[in-house]
């Protein structure tokens, strides 16, 4: 401590330390919140359902998605990714999981939300299951904090039922 | 000069010849309770900083606020406790008078009777 350049190194060193205690805190805090995430998605349309070629099933689907993800954010969130997945079982495989839509909430005032879409990604079966096949829409979602630790966490809505037939 | 940045204690007086390179090296040099202070007001003012930086960050949910706070802290812990202020060297060494300390490292007599031999024999080739 004996000269300016040991007592900044000092100062750095230590200032960086309490900066991580402090960070580590925060994320500490995100355990205190007890979030109460609300969602909904209607099926408005089977625009189309068709077999491909090659065997595989394809659906094109209009939704109606509404969600209330505010109660996710906290003081160290710094955003949240969401996404919707077609969730169903088959012979081969006791779950499959397609993803139809997803989205970045940037802020509080977006995690509410209401959107009226096409699938943005296609739901494309691996195989020919698809017809008068029950599934869930499933939420997930990651909550991306500031720092410190990931939360992710899904709402699961079934009774969602498909045509027994192409059209 | 930069002799008005020095402590008093430390600051020569007018009698005394004081070259650059040893007033650079007494405005670098803190004293020992100086150094200690330095660093105990350093980790003190730190983490007080930070425990208000968080509890502020954490009242009105911002936590780029407690950043901010923290960062300011920090910046202003490092202006308060890095450069030699004169707070730091109100506890001056007391150094021997040099009279006193030519006395003791005053050569024996005998290294200076050779040396003197020495210079004896080398007038004698000539």
């Amino acid at each position: 401590m004996h000269s300016w350049g040991y007592r900044l190194n000092a100062v750095a060193t230590f200032s960086l330390t309490v900066l991580g205690v402090m960070c580590g805190m925060v994320s500490f805090s995100d355990n205190f919140n007890h979030p109460t995430p609300s969602a909904d998605v209607r099926v408005l349309n089977i625009n189309w359902f068709q077999r491909h070629p090659d065997g595989n099933d394809e659906v094109s689907m209009t939704m109606n998605i509404t969600a209330n993800l505010q109660s996710l954010f906290t003081w160290n969130t710094k955003q949240v990714f969401v996404f919707l997945a077609a969730e169903y079982e088959t012979p081969m495989n006791s779950l499959n999981q397609v993803s139809l839509w997803d989205g970045i909430i940037p802020t509080k005032e977006h995690a509410r939300f209401w959107i009226h879409t096409a699938n943005k990604y296609r739901f494309i079966d691996q195989g020919s299951n698809l017809r008068g096949k029950d599934f869930n829409l499933t939420l997930h979602w990651h909550v991306m904090p500031k720092t410190g630790k990931m939360f992710a966490d899904k709402i699961v809505m079934p009774g969602y039922h498909l045509l027994e037939d192409y059209r | 000069m930069i002799e008005f940045l020095l402590p008093a204690a430390v600051r020569p007086t007018e009698t005394e010849q004081i070259g650059s390179a040893y007033l650079l090296s007494i405005s670098l040099r803190m004293d020992w309770q100086g150094q200690k202070l330095s660093e105990q007001l350093m980790q003190i003012m730190l983490v007080a900083v930070a425990v208000a930086a968080y509890v502020t960050g954490f009242m009105i949910e911002s936590f780029r606020i407690m950043m901010l706070i923290y960062a300011g802290g920090v910046v202003l812990i490092t202006l308060i406790t890095v450069p030699n202020w004169p707070l730091f060297n109100r506890h001056p060494l007391k150094w021997l008078e040099p009279s006193v300390a030519e006395e003791y490292s005053k050569e024996p007599p005998q290294q200076q009777a050779t040396a003197a031999s020495s210079g004896k024999k080398k007038s004698t080739k000539k």
